[in-house]
């Protein structure tokens, strides 16, 4: 289990306590915190779950990203070099306190 | 007009395997996509990539899914309407009246939208500036190189498309080409070639850059792109080409007095009908509780709305259930002779 806090584009912060197993951009569906799409459902097909770490440190800590992430970012709205696909976060008690900010729009 | 007992919305799996039982119960079918080819999803975000959850099949891409379906339904001789969108439904007595955005009209007493989560569009710049030039000088896919002889391009994106048309045009334009990194996402050999040109001058290659903002005065002059350290660049453009990929838009399907959760549409999982007589759902699109986005749910879902436009269709007939091992009409329908 892990809190994660997921702060919207416009500054309105959501907290939420997210299973092991589950990934960032499932706690955000579950919970209905808005601005998280995930049209394509997790398969790192659509690049609408993007997520900012704006916090250098915990940047590092993630998961390293797989292969094709990168190239999915490439087609995000406003990419920057720490952003994420948050269905590719993986919750496990590691990520416990980590903070996702949202882009101004996923399409 | 054509008259036609169901008009299906997309041509992904779920809507392709929709027609296949439609035919088997004797029902004739029209198929509408926006996409030039048939697939959906498949064939668009994932052609090469295996698929291991299709029942019976260990293991198969989006390609051969899609293919196999196409070959599953051929006995049906089913139309297609590609490169084509369903705009405007209107009711009248009992019958949906449907326009697509290339103008045909079908009328029929059922429609299926397997609409997966909506319809392919190209990725636009996020820049409220090229809004004013989209269509003419922005352009985010190429019908006709020739406009480009002798100009300036800026193309953006990292993937095939951005990088074989800055190949191609090169030969004739002066071209620039802008990623927002180092690494590309096109096929090697491509890739290569990119840096090939840029190492002998042919083009201009700028990485770890993004769009700012595009300038001009009623004709388009430049483009500004900035980095993530805060530079910025204004490089002198005719034309702005991006290549982003795809999103997917619910579009028109918004606009017909569906109820909608989120970007679904609710059903009821007897027979998958929405809100609106006559109206299905299935496929990713759909929601009902437990709902699975898997390709065999929308198999499933398919199947069961296909019997729920029968009793529209065949008003004054029984739907009789029949195996297709064991029925001779069923055999008929599929061309087999024995």
């Amino acid at each position: 289990m892990a809190k994660i806090k997921y702060i919207e584009f416009n500054g309105t912060e959501h907290e939420a306590d997210v299973a092991n197993g589950l990934s960032v951009m499932e706690g955000a569906i579950q919970n209905d915190i808005p601005g998280i799409d995930a049209d394509c459902g997790g398969g790192m097909s659509c690049a609408t779950c993007h997520v900012y770490i704006n916090d250098d440190e915990w940047f590092k800590k993630l998961p390293e990203k797989e292969m094709g992430e990168d190239d999915m970012l490439d087609q995000a709205f406003e990419p920057k070099s720490n952003s994420r696909l948050s269905c590719q976060l993986i919750i496990s008690d590691d990520l416990d306190g980590l903070t996702v900010h949202m882009p101004e729009k996923q399409v | 007009m054509i008259k036609t007992d169901v008009v299906i919305i997309g041509a992904g799996p779920t809507g392709l395997f929709c027609a296949h039982q439609l035919g088997i119960i004797g029902l004739k079918c029209e198929i509408v996509d926006n996409l030039d080819k048939i697939g959906g999803q498949c064939i668009e975000l994932y052609p090469d990539k295996p698929i291991y959850d299709i029942p019976a099949v260990p293991k198969c891409t989006g390609e051969e899914l899609t293919n196999n379906l196409i070959e599953q339904i051929k006995p049906f001789n089913f139309n297609f309407h590609l490169s084509d969108r369903v705009q405007e439904l209107k009711n009248e007595k009992n019958k949906w009246l449907v326009k697509t955005l290339n103008g045909k009209e079908f009328e029929t007493p059922n429609i299926v939208i397997a609409g997966g989560v909506g319809s392919f569009e190209p990725r636009k710049f996020p820049t409220k500036s090229a809004e004013k030039y989209d269509g003419k000088s922005v352009l985010y896919s190429i019908k006709d190189k020739t406009i480009f002889k002798d100009k300036s391009v800026v193309i953006f994106g990292g993937g095939d498309s951005a990088l074989d048309w800055a190949i191609e045009l090169s030969n004739s334009s002066k071209v620039t080409l802008v990623h927002r990194r180092d690494e590309f996402r096109g096929a090697p050999a491509s890739v290569q070639k990119i840096k090939e040109l840029s190492d002998n001058k042919t083009i201009d290659l700028i990485t770890k850059y993004s769009i700012k903002d595009i300038k001009g005065n009623g004709s388009l002059e430049s483009v500004e792109i900035k980095s993530e350290t805060g530079d910025s660049k204004v490089i002198k453009a005719d034309y702005v080409l991006g290549f982003f990929g795809l999103i997917m838009q619910l579009g028109p399907i918004a606009e017909w007095g569906l109820n909608l959760d989120k970007k679904t549409i609710p059903v009821n999982t007897e027979n998958f009908e929405t809100n609106k007589k006559g109206i299905f759902a299935i496929g990713d699109i759909c929601t009902y509780p437990g709902k699975l986005k898997l390709i065999l749910s929308g198999f499933h879902e398919g199947a069961l709305a296909a019997r729920g436009c029968f009793k529209y269709a065949r008003p004054d007939e029984k739907y009789r259930f029949e195996f297709t091992t064991a029925s001779s009409t069923i055999k008929d329908r599929l061309g087999v002779k024995e």
